[in-house]
């Protein structure tokens, strides 16, 4: 293990944590870029270059604007005056840390089986990915441009102003 | 220590960190900040066991992590979405507030 690996991990699970912990609804959405960010150079560092540069323009590009946008249009930022945290935290918490603890087992028990595969990083350039997309990964490549396109109206729709009611 | 399981045991944390946060937070932005921590833990195994699996020229763990992002990029719009929806009909984004099924 490099110490590169304990620098990203550190940086991702301290993004982590701070997006979980922190009171300001926006320091969270601004955590949760680090943690984003710090994945993304944890992908590069697995020598995996197109799924790196894939997080860092879907996540950090997209997904943190959209809670960025989310959180003003909820006015979200505010602090409520009864807590940020939800009147069963105790057994969310104790779950949460039951299921760290068996992974955790899981992975130290199965040590000596784990495969490592040492000597040079496989070399994947983007016309390999390309061409696995094209060829043997075709079809679930239409079924998520469908579902892509699916979320984008249904979203729409969800987020859409009705005409009349309540508003 | 064996590189693969540094990874597992990141992701591991990285996951549990999540499955707090969506457990415990009032916030439902929150609540899906947590499940965008779920999934990206989720991605990091893929990679990582892409990484030092036997047949990196495959691709297939990186093809998997690759359509994991696709479909959490839709989960996030379809549920902030939902979130904004909600907000517009109970005036509240907190999840203990929200207990009725018809608004």
């Amino acid at each position: 293990m490099s110490v590169v690996f304990y620098l990203l991990a550190g940086l991702t699970v301290a993004g982590g944590l701070a997006a979980v912990l922190l009171k300001n609804t926006v320091h969270c959405a601004l955590a949760l870029t680090v943690a984003f960010a710090g994945l993304a150079l944890l992908f590069l560092s697995l020598d995996a270059q197109f799924a790196g540069f894939a997080q860092i323009l879907v996540y950090i590009g997209a997904v943190a604007i959209l809670v960025v946008f989310a959180i003003l249009l909820t006015r979200g930022s505010e602090t409520p005056k009864d807590g940020v945290y939800s009147r069963h935290w105790i057994s969310g918490l104790v779950i949460a840390a039951g299921v760290f603890a068996v992974f955790g087992w899981a992975v130290l028990q199965s040590l000596g089986g784990l495969p490592v595969r040492t000597g040079p990083a496989p070399t994947v350039t983007v016309l390999d990915i390309g061409n696995a997309l094209m060829g043997r990964y075709v079809l679930p490549l239409e079924i998520v441009a469908l579902l892509l396109t699916a979320a984008l109206i249904g979203a729409v729709i969800v987020a859409m102003h009705e005409k009349e009611g309540a508003k | 220590m064996n590189p693969l399981a540094g990874y597992l045991l990141v992701a591991a944390l990285l996951f549990a960190i999540g499955l707090a946060g969506a457990l415990t937070r009032r916030n439902a932005i929150l609540v899906l900040i947590g499940i965008e921590l779920m999934l990206n833990a989720a991605n990091l195994n893929l990679i990582a066991f892409w990484r030092y699996g036997p047949h990196p020229e495959a691709l297939t763990g990186m093809m998997f992590a690759i359509f994991s992002i696709a479909v959490a990029a839709a989960e996030a719009a379809v549920g902030l979405g939902l979130v904004i929806s909600i907000h517009r009909h109970a005036k509240t984004t907190d999840l203990d507030a929200m207990n009725r099924m018809k608004g």
